[in-house]
């Protein structure tokens, strides 16, 4: 899931005020589960802001450009009303939203990572989207989301009993967790190994297959 | 073997007991008050380590201080490299500057996390760790290239040292990464500071068979207040109750200058006697002494570590 937060209302009503007219779009998929740009949240939005609103829709992803398309159609003669959008969902959506609209995107979360969900307001990021997992060497622990400093040959000198100095000594330490996994799957070796530096280049990502 | 660069090294190998100190470069220009130090320091060491933005805060450069005590003081630097604050060039670049400037011993480190800095929203860089930093020196040292296999002109003379924690819990992760980093090259190892024998022995043990010669760290402390902060605030470190109960005792003096005479000769005792234990039951190469403005303690440690010896042959 990808794990957002929402802005407050306050600095939502401040990016809000050159506007007449707003129309909300919020997502079905993660801002759903996250309870941040769900059926719910995006009503509430809409009653604060009032006579604001022009309207609003909760589109299944609205990542998704088809989705996004079809799910915004039957809202048209609201949208175009609009003189911005405010999204509730991920940047990924809201970008979506400004792509296929033109309008002005007002986000009202932050996305914060790509996490695991335990419960609502338990969240944990687990993926950095590096480009090369590398998880079946590390006991099923990602070094990039879960060493706050994304070694690959840890872990460093910060850890305490297991516990990270970042944030402190409340976290788990990523690489006493591989080492513990790794040493239960028989499979110490591969903690032992050598990780050479990593390509971490990272340039614009995007896939266009022809 | 590859060639001796650097005093250090050259001292280990023929078999020296060797103590290296260390100086710790502020949030300044002045750097007469560091070079005056490192005079001083340099009558007791073989060369003396320049911290690279200790706790993550951003002072003066560890590669300029390190140039300026080996040229203005004579005394040879072991130049820390933290992973923190640059990336494979830049690491690589300064490496290229040092070997010219006649930097000959580097101690690489991934470096405290910038949150626990003063500029806590600075970007963590990370892009090689310690490990992959041991890489780099080697490749450019033994092959004459840098990590991507570009060709390097002239020679790179450094040694390149890694740190290790006696204090860890887990020990065996801490000597398990120890072991990598051994396997790839490091040539010498300093600990963090210790005051516990049994902790020290513990990881002497562990890691003598790597074949790496290791400096044991310990860290003298000034005055109680200065032990009992750094047994609040530096986390996994356990000082013995022994030694902050003479501190403690110290204390109860009535004049300044009795209570510092009485606190240097704890300190010369303490570390003295926890050295040449050390080296009666491990094999240890020499010892780092750290220390907060405390340059004179160093002399008067390794003087104590040295009559123990003398007395205990005869």
């Amino acid at each position: 899931m990808i794990i957002t937060k929402k802005k407050t209302f306050e600095t939502i009503n401040e990016s809000l005020k050159p506007f007449r007219k707003v129309f909300i779009v919020g997502c079905g998929t993660c801002s759903t589960v996250c309870q941040t740009g769900g059926e719910a949240q995006v009503k509430e939005l809409a009653e604060r802001i009032g006579g604001k609103c022009a309207g609003y829709t909760v589109v299944e992803s609205p990542c998704d450009m088809r989705v996004l398309r079809r799910d915004l159609a039957p809202r048209r003669a609201e949208v175009d009303s609009a003189d911005a959008i405010v999204t509730l969902c991920c940047g990924a959506g809201a970008q979506s939203t400004a792509d296929l609209t033109g309008k002005v995107v007002v986000p009202g979360l932050d996305t914060l990572f790509i996490g695991k969900i335990e419960r609502i307001g338990s969240f944990y990021e687990r993926c950095r989207a590096c480009t090369d997992c590398i998880i079946l060497e590390t006991g099923g622990i990602c070094p990039y989301s879960r060493c706050a400093k994304g070694l690959l040959n840890g872990p460093c000198g910060g850890q305490v009993q297991g516990k990270c100095e970042v944030g402190g000594y409340q976290r788990d330490c990523a690489w006493v967790l591989a080492y513990n996994a790794l040493k239960r799957q028989g499979r110490i070796e591969d903690f032992k190994k050598y990780r050479p530096p990593a390509d971490r280049s990272r340039k614009p990502q995007e896939i266009v297959t022809r | 073997m590859r060639e001796a660069f650097s005093r250090l090294i050259s001292e280990i190998r023929a078999g020296k007991f060797v103590y290296t100190g260390e100086i710790s470069p502020g949030k300044t220009t002045r750097i007469e008050t560091l070079v005056e130090y490192a005079k001083a320091l340099g009558r007791h060491v073989v060369a003396c380590n320049v911290t690279d933005n200790p706790r993550a805060r951003a002072n003066m450069g560890s590669l300029a201080a390190s140039i300026a005590i080996q040229e203005r003081a004579g005394v040879e630097a072991i130049c820390q490299m933290t992973a923190r604050d640059r990336n494979r060039l830049a690491i690589t670049s300064d490496l290229l500057g040092a070997s010219a400037l006649g930097i000959r011993n580097v101690l690489v480190m991934s470096g405290d996390h910038p949150s626990l800095g003063d500029n806590p929203s600075a970007m963590p860089v990370y892009d090689l760790d310690s490990a992959q930093m041991v890489e780099l020196v080697r490749r450019m040292v033994d092959d004459g290239t840098d990590l991507a296999g570009n060709r390097i002109e002239g020679e790179v003379r450094i040694h390149v040292g890694v740190t290790g924690n006696p204090n860890a819990d887990p020990l065996e992760v801490e000597i398990a990464k120890l072991e990598r980093k051994a396997r790839l090259g490091a040539e010498f190892v300093q600990t963090q500071a210790v005051f516990d024998i049994e902790a020290a022995e513990g990881f002497l043990e562990a890691a003598g068979g790597f074949g790496i010669p290791i400096l044991i760290g310990i860290l003298p402390c000034k005055s109680l207040r200065i032990a009992e902060q750094i047994a609040k605030n530096v986390p996994g470190i356990r000082i013995p109750e022994e030694y902050l109960e003479r501190l403690r005792a110290a204390e109860g003096l009535p004049d300044q200058a009795s209570r510092e005479e009485r606190v240097d000769i704890i300190n010369e005792e303490y570390f003295s006697g926890m050295i040449a234990e050390l080296r009666r039951t491990s094999r240890l190469a020499g010892a780092h002494i750290m220390g907060v403005a405390y340059g004179r303690i160093v002399g008067r440690i390794s003087g104590g570590v040295e009559r123990k010896e003398i007395s205990r042959a005869w």
